[in-house]
């Protein structure tokens, strides 16, 4: 258990740490670094950079974008808990080996 | 660490893919291997590559007001070695930037440089030299993660600023400038990617800690005593 609470620990002070900035009225917006790189870029070069190639495809919409992303994560997760639900199953189906807890 | 299609100017895209490819082709040719060799190490193989395709989904907010995702490749790393890790995240990489419009085409070298490569080469030396000096095995995979993050994302920084040196500071100035942006909203998720790696190796020891042994991850000895203080 000292694991779990440890990182559950963890977890509680980054959530912490993220409502602490949000609500001390910072103005942050939340974007991606990926974009605020893009900004830099453009300070760096006086905004002359343009970029030489476009996405071949790009989500239409927030919502199509967050779908990929959310599909992205499901396909991960699903292929993780079929692992640990698949071995646990198995070990504690072994008669001869003892099941740990 | 996604740098955007199209944002990396000639010669750099160019150099990034090749010294991405020998890197991905070794991994393919390693993969091709561990299939037809050690199959019982291919739902573990499975397992590192969901891990990265969850953790590089999540976009978390940080202190510094921006968001920025993990990587997941610490376990990979830890587990199967960086090459075969490059591959994985080849693979996300691929989707991101072909559905997502996350990253590029252009840029996939040297995305995969930062994340498949540089990352995972950290995490695994950092894991080994702990595995060397014997400190806890949950402290080695902690740190083997959380600073393979940091390096991806420091990585990144490299190489935007080698592409666009600042007029003022040169590559220096603008490796600041990026730097601030990645490596510093970086941190705290950093950390908890190591929390989170280091806790899912305690499952894995529970489960599969056999395969680890045969992958030479950790040795017998220390495989039983994890194991006692896990269902101690």
């Amino acid at each position: 258990m000292k694991g779990e609470l440890l990182a559950g620990t963890v977890i509680l002070l980054f959530v912490a740490a993220f409502l602490y900035v949000a609500g001390s009225n910072t103005g942050a917006e939340w974007g991606g670094a990926d974009g605020e790189a893009e900004g830099v870029i453009e300070e760096l070069t006086g905004g002359t950079y343009e970029p030489w190639f476009e996405p071949i495809l790009e989500p239409p919409s927030g919502e199509i974008e967050s779908l990929l992303f959310s599909l992205q994560a499901a396909i991960g997760a699903i292929i993780i808990g079929y692992f640990f639900g698949y071995y646990r199953g198995r070990q504690s189906a072994e008669p001869h080996h003892v099941a740990e807890e | 660490m996604h740098i955007m299609e199209g944002f990396l100017p000639h010669p750099w895209w160019e150099i990034w893919y090749a010294l991405s490819l020998p890197v991905v082709v070794y991994g393919i040719y390693r993969m091709n291997r561990l299939v037809k060799e050690r199959r019982e190490t291919l739902p573990l193989l499975a397992l590192a590559g969901a891990f990265i395709f969850v953790l590089s989904s999540l976009k978390l907010p940080s202190v510094t007001g921006s968001c920025s995702h993990p990587t997941g490749t610490g376990m990979g790393a830890i587990l199967f070695g960086p090459a075969l890790t490059a591959v994985l995240s080849l693979i996300v990489l691929v989707y991101q930037a072909l559905f997502l419009a996350h990253g590029g085409i252009t840029t996939l070298g040297a995305n995969v440089f930062s994340m498949g490569i540089a990352g995972p080469v950290v995490a695994y030396l950092v894991y080994r030299g702990c595995a060397k000096s014997n400190l806890n095995f949950y402290v080695s995979i902690f740190l083997a993660a959380t600073l393979a993050d940091w390096a991806t994302y420091l990585v990144t920084s490299i190489q935007l600023a080698l592409a666009f040196p600042s007029a003022t500071g040169g590559v220096l100035g603008s490796f600041y400038a990026f730097g601030t942006v990645f490596a510093v909203t970086q941190v705290p998720l950093a950390i908890v990617e190591g929390v989170v790696t280091a806790l899912v190796f305690k499952y894995i020891i529970q489960v599969r800690g056999d395969v680890m042994v045969r992958l030479k991850v950790i040795d017998e000895k220390r495989l039983g005593k994890l194991r006692e203080v896990i269902s101690a």
